[in-house]
């Protein structure tokens, strides 16, 4: 059909090809709906037309259109490659930076119907949701990670011209081992400076670099007055300095190492950044793509129904929809884990329904919003305000229970069975609502390992404190690897003490001296 | 409206900077890998499995993570079909996917295999040893001589004449110095025998004699500039480039007799399996020529040396002797650098042995780059001897070789896992050495 039979038929496109007019025109299509229906509020879209070359070099460095480069990004794209050349995984139709502008990756080989369909994914559902969830608003600055990416590309190509490659990479290799310890989990971290004040700071430390002189160490210290008392209260001064116990390893090296020079002090900041910069979409994923799959159903519907695509783009759409909520049991070889997807749409589907079509169960479980009518708002509040752990908790139906057929089962490594706590009855919809909210806490999921004290003035003895919850300790092998790292950083003697959460009791030591270098 | 952009005309191999470098880690994690299989493996025995710790380059991105085996902890999943709280679900037994929970990608990464053909392994296992002094110092200077191609030159013999560049010089002189082209002359030609043929009027008489004289200026200026000039010719120009002499033969010299029961034989083969397997990787052009001796020496072809059994008496020298009749015989040393590798149980003949030194202090070092004598002995001989001078005859008299000699090594065997050790240690390359 000629555009002009597309126009005049109503229709944004037929067939499967497509070109940059049928892109604008669905855009601004769904942006219609978008805005003016969903009351989506976004970052401006910038949407990029790549292929699937691009998309694997763009997964193998963690998704960012710029990042520096490490042996392990090269690691990651064989092993994408792989997967990709033999078949066994295709490649995602899009990818979505949480950036101001918000851009997204198109695949050149999707079809016009997924051209619309990934749009409405990408450049509104997600897009929408960088912008207005509060972990994002909070945790990470949209408008200036590109930037800050160009900067640490640069800088990290700058230190391996000036110190050589395998330098660098020792410290990058040590600080990626900490990624998920490089975290402020309570305390916002400080926003990006600017790219003036970073360079000023820059300037400031080759200044002292060029202008440092050996000669004000010969100065006599003064002497210490007073016996143990006046040392343990500088003890504890220093400790509080510190700011310790500190959750952010990466941060406590980066500021307190004593072996550690600018540059690498600043490589760690990099790294550290980068790991706040991902915190938030870790903890937001059955949110994030639920959100996501929502609006494109929501807003694929709207256009079939306004006869703006045709029957067969909307079969082709709805294959691919029903692929990506696809849920396999957890006896079916295909199950890998919930799908975020299927249990994110479930549950926003959920919401909807019972806004306006409530059963008596609804009402009573969900008094606020049942039959209230208004979904919209009840979901663009959800979208907001919740973490994927407080989101469960709040809104998991026993409809969805059922319709997933959840249960929960208890593990004790100490016994040769699992036992099933609770099904989908009256008795055990609260318990699985609770597991499964706590099975998305980060917090639980990974390992809490923190800095607790140091000896700065003996041997500068780093003591880490992995607190055990429910009795489940550190694989063996990668704790004394990364304790390694640890020690690499640090310079000093490390040691890290397993602390039962509940009784305090210490289950295990291991120090750096036991573990070798 | 938003922004498009179409980044697939962008250039390829964003990451192939990352690749590289994932490629290069790998590589050192392979050749560890690699000599840890053979010495623990096929070459060698295991006697003792030990962890390795994490190499400083390693592949392995290690952090913090739960143990899998440990603790309390509780799953929520789907499909519920038959069980009710308080059912009890045997695990499946340890190492078979847990129950099914998170099976992230962090998992399968580690699972990520090179699959590494026999020559690629041989290759990463003998990277950097190499026969050491592989030049004669003496043959430096008398080498040799290829021709090798270098450039061009205005003088030559006509068999070298490069036509390519003559012809372009010449069309290139032709075009400065505007030769007339044989068509402007043809047509020329043409026009004057047409006005000849015709009736002669003073007008076309006065053009006929301007034609004519163009016509003569033209094949003049013809002459003048000849279609190939000497200054055009150009000869290809070849540089004689000396050659090293990189001729080699390695004599290896293995004692068949019957005081080396199947042990000693069987890690003397090994030995020799690694040499000869190192030889013909590294080395394309080298002869290997085999001797073995009981109390009488003689030349076999690789398979009866590796293959077939012998036994006798032990008179060392023998073999030395055959192995100087071999050089003298078709490896003159002006031409060859002669390596030879010895394999004994150092048990011998009485008084052969001081023989064997003094043949060796006379002769065979004269002419040899390399010897390396390798003796296999009992395993509780090695607490005895250890790295003490005593030991059985041979080794005694070779010791005073060693002195005066410092091409001539030695080393004990007591163990399969020996071997690769005292392998590398004979053939590791030299620094500052970078021939090959």
């Amino acid at each position: 059909m000629t555009e002009k039979g597309v126009s005049s038929s109503g229709l944004l496109f037929s067939g499967s090809d497509w070109n940059f007019e049928t892109l604008a025109r669905l855009y601004d299509a769904i942006a219609e709906i978008a805005l003016e229906e969903l009351k989506l509020d976004i970052y401006p879209n910038q949407l990029e037309i790549i292929s699937s070359e691009q998309m694997l070099d763009a997964y193998s460095s963690i998704g960012m259109p710029l990042m520096y480069q490490h042996w392990s990004f090269g690691k990651r794209f064989a092993f994408e490659e792989h997967l990709y050349r033999k078949g066994y995984r295709g490649l995602a139709y899009e990818l979505v930076i949480n950036s101001n502008p918000c851009i997204t990756y198109l695949m050149e080989e999707n079809t016009a119907a997924m051209q619309a369909l990934v749009t409405a994914h990408a450049a509104f559902g997600h897009n929408h949701f960088f912008k207005n969830n509060y972990m994002f608003q909070r945790w990470t600055d949209a408008g200036a990670i590109l930037s800050y990416m160009d900067f640490a590309k640069k800088y990290v190509a700058r230190c391996e011209e000036r110190y050589g490659t395998s330098a660098v990479e020792a410290i990058l290799d040590s600080a990626h081992a900490l990624m998920d310890q490089g975290v402020f989990r309570y305390r916002r971290p400080p926003r990006l400076s600017s790219e003036k004040e970073r360079e000023r700071v820059r300037e400031r430390l080759d200044y002292e670099a060029q202008t440092y002189s050996d000669l004000w160490r010969t100065l006599p210290r003064k002497k210490t007055e007073g016996g143990s008392e006046e040392r343990d209260r500088e003890v504890r001064e220093r400790k509080r300095n510190l700011h310790l116990p500190e959750e952010n390893l990466l941060y406590f090296l980066e500021k307190n190492s004593l072996i550690l020079e600018p540059w690498q002090r600043e490589l760690l900041r990099i790294v550290r950044v980068i790991a706040q910069y991902f915190y938030p979409q870790r903890q937001t994923k059955v949110m994030n793509e639920g959100c996501a799959t929502f609006v494109h159903h929501t807003i694929m519907n709207r256009l079939y129904d306004k006869g703006k695509i045709s029957e067969g783009a909307m079969l082709e759409i709805l294959q691919s929809h029903s692929n990506v909520i696809f849920q396999p049991g957890f006896d079916d070889p295909r199950f890998s884990g919930l799908n975020p997807y299927a249990l994110g749409f479930a549950m926003m589907k959920d919401i909807e329904r019972i806004c306006t079509e409530p059963t008596p169960e609804d009402r009573d479980w969900f008094p606020d919003i049942a039959g209230s009518g208004n979904w919209r708002e009840t979901l663009l509040d959800a979208w907001a305000n919740h973490r994927d752990e407080s989101f469960i908790l709040q809104y998991l139906s026993p409809a969805v229970i059922r319709r997933f057929r959840l249960f929960q089962l208890a593990d004790d490594a100490g016994t040769p069975y699992c036992e099933v706590a609770a099904i989908h009855n009256e008795r055990g919809y609260e318990a699985i609502r609770s597991a499964l909210a706590r099975s998305y806490d980060i917090g639980i999921i990974q390992p809490d390992v923190q800095v607790v004290d140091v000896d700065l003035l003996g041997d500068r003895h780093l003591k880490l404190q992995h607190r055990v919850r429910n009795g489940v300790l550190l694989e063996e092998a990668t704790r004394d690897a990364t304790l390694r790292h640890v020690r690499r950083l640090w310079g000093y003697e490390v040691s890290l003490e397993g602390i039962d959460a509940v009784t305090g009791e210490r289950l295990y030591e291991r120090s750096t001296r036991q573990v070798g270098t | 409206m938003p922004n498009f952009i179409d980044r697939r005309l962008n250039p390829k191999d964003k990451s192939l900077g990352n690749r590289r470098r994932f490629l290069k880690r790998a590589r050192e994690e392979l050749k560890r890998n690699i000599k840890e299989r053979i010495r623990s493996g096929k070459i060698a025995d295991a006697d003792a499995r030990h962890a390795v710790p994490m190499p400083q380059d390693g592949t392995s991105e290690p952090s913090f993570q739960h143990a899998r085996a440990s603790g309390r902890r509780d799953y929520v999943l789907p499909g519920n079909r038959e069980y009710a709280p308080g059912d009890r679900i045997p695990k499946p037994p340890a190492g078979a996917g847990g129950n099914g929970s998170r099976a992230g990608i962090g998992e399968a990464e580690d699972d990520f295999r090179f699959v590494l053909s026999r020559e690629e392994v041989l290759d990463l296992f003998f990277e950097d040893l190499e026969l050491p002094d592989m030049v004669k110092l003496s043959l430096k200077e008398a080498v040799a001589f290829k021709p090798r191609r270098a450039g061009y030159t205005t003088s030559g013999t006509p068999t070298n004449v490069n036509v390519t560049r003559t012809m372009r010089n010449s069309y290139g002189r032709r075009l400065a110095l505007r030769r007339p082209r044989q068509e402007e002359i043809e047509a020329l030609a043409r026009q004057i025998e047409e006005l000849e043929a015709k009736p002669g009027t003073p007008d076309r008489r006065t053009r006929l004699e301007a034609l004519r004289a163009e016509l003569d200026r033209l094949q003049r200026r013809r002459r003048l500039v000849p279609f190939v000039d000497p200054v055009d010719i150009r000869f290809n120009r070849f540089e004689p480039q000396p050659l090293p002499n990189a001729n080699a033969v390695m004599f290896c010299l293995m004692d068949v007799s019957s005081s080396m029961g199947e042990r000693e034989k069987d890690l003397a083969k090994r030995f020799f399996v690694l040499l000869h397997l190192f030889l013909k990787r590294r080395y394309e052009r080298i002869d290997i020529v085999f001797i073995r001796h009981t109390h009488e020496a003689g030349e076999v072809d690789e398979e009866t040396f590796f293959y077939s059994t012998q036994s006798g008496g032990t008179v060392v020298s023998t073999a030395l002797e055959e192995m100087l009749s071999i050089i003298r015989k078709r490896y003159p040393s002006r031409e060859w650098n002669i390596y030879a590798a010895q394999a004994s149980d150092g048990d011998n003949i009485a008084g052969d042995s001081e023989r064997c030194a003094s043949l060796l202090t006379q002769e065979v070092m004269r002419l040899c780059q390399y010897y390396a004598y390798v003796e296999i002995i009992d395993e509780r001989e090695t607490e005895i001897f250890g790295a003490t001078d005593n030991g059985t005859s041979l080794w005694r008299a070779y010791r005073t070789v060693g002195e005066s000699w410092p091409n001539f090594q030695m080393a004990r065997i007591a163990r399969p896992a020996d071997i690769y050790p005292v392998f590398r240690k004979l053939f590791a390359r030299q620094p500052g050495s970078q021939m090959r």
